[in-house]
């Protein structure tokens, strides 16, 4: 193992590819972290998920790494690009609580659940399996993917870490 | 982004006047109180991107306290009341005179104090923005988290998620004597409020 280990950053509404060391995005809230991993070319790839389906952007220039439906086609474009064999990756993901409780909640309150589900879709659509996932409560959530390893992290403030 | 991109000095100047002015009301009633004076930071007007604003409150994992109302009403936005937690223990022990219970953790009923604080400062800058503006904004019940700021935030940015990657923060600093008590107010006005509260305000909305 290398000591200084590279940090791949990834932001809101970002995602990034890497093959050594870890891939981070921090503050997960109602965004989904979603990995892809390729465990024989030891490839990582993450998106930083913010919101469900592109359908609802109004903006010109689409952030494609924002909707779980435009970053997980994106994401798996990249990581077969770095040389993934396409029938082994795997994917997890984390993230998706609902930070605020409120009764009678709008739509816009339950954006965590709603971003899981698209996900899970654009997952399924793509034929990539989910092996893994901690999604949901109200809490929010840091997560690495060790590209050695494909293991992924998660921490966070009232539930500790745990290993997925 | 661009619903921002024509936005002249002028125009961040009225907002920046509009955070000053609900600021200053909500520094009054913190002031009212505790019973004793407290400073404000002229407030900043910026346009940030998503990044960018989780920086502000010391990074995207940075503890902190939140009070969070939606706002409603004409011009509809969401409204954040951030304290660290050392912020957020000094804030207690002395308006609620709570002998605290010590823990790693604030207690239910500290919580809940907390919570009501948060309350009413944000009720007394929401009405004089309200005022000031002569539009309707009413604030629903408060909802307190504590967690990391960029889960936090981030939930405040959905409305400007669907439009681009950047949002207008009007930011505010509270501060008592040496420092002890540094709150933040975040308003983040939902797009489609802008224009209303400029022609509020009699400024034309023409994207010059």
């Amino acid at each position: 193992m290398i000591d200084e280990q590279t940090i791949i950053k990834v932001g809101m509404a970002d995602l990034n590819v890497g093959s050594q060391g870890l891939i981070r995005t921090t503050g997960l809230g109602s965004c989904v972290g979603l990995t892809l991993y390729d465990p024989g070319k030891k490839l990582a790839g993450m998106a930083h998920v913010m919101l469900p389906s592109s359908e609802i952007a109004r903006e010109g220039q689409l952030n494609i790494a924002k909707f779980a439906d435009t970053a997980v086609p994106e994401l798996l474009n990249r990581l077969l690009a770095l040389g993934a064999v396409r029938s082994r990756i795997v994917a997890k993901m984390a993230g998706g609580s609902q930070m605020f409780a409120f009764a009678g909640g709008s739509d816009t309150m339950r954006i965590g659940p709603r971003n899981v589900e698209s996900c899970k879709l654009a997952l399924e659509a793509l034929n990539i399996p989910l092996i893994a996932e901690d999604t949901g409560g109200n809490y929010g959530r840091t997560i690495e993917i060790a590209c050695s390893t494909g293991v992924l992290y998660i921490r966070s403030v009232q539930k500790g870490a745990k290993e997925l | 982004m661009e619903l921002f991109k024509n936005f002249k000095d002028f125009k961040m100047d009225v907002l920046k006047e509009v955070g000053n002015i609900g600021a200053g009301n909500a520094a009054t009633a913190l002031s009212q109180l505790l019973g004793k004076p407290i400073d404000m930071a002229v407030p900043k007007v910026q346009l940030l991107n998503f990044e960018e604003i989780t920086e502000k409150v010391g990074g995207a994992e940075e503890l902190v306290y939140a009070v969070f109302l939606r706002v409603e009403g004409d011009a509809p936005g969401n409204l954040f009341f951030i304290l660290t937690p050392e912020a957020a223990v000094n804030l207690l022990s002395r308006v609620a005179g709570i002998e605290l219970s010590g823990g790693e953790e604030l207690s239910e009923m500290e919580l809940s104090a907390l919570n009501e604080i948060g309350n009413i400062l944000a009720g007394s800058y929401l009405s004089s923005l309200a005022d000031f503006t002569s539009l309707t904004m009413y604030p629903t019940v408060p909802a307190l988290a504590m967690d990391m700021a960029g889960a936090i935030l981030g939930y405040g940015l959905l409305q400007f998620g669907q439009m681009g990657d950047d949002a207008l923060l009007i930011d505010t600093t509270f501060l008592e004597g040496q420092n002890e008590i540094e709150g933040q107010f975040f308003l983040i006005p939902d797009p489609e409020s802008f224009p209303k509260i400029f022609k509020s305000l009699g400024v034309p909305f023409d994207n010059d």
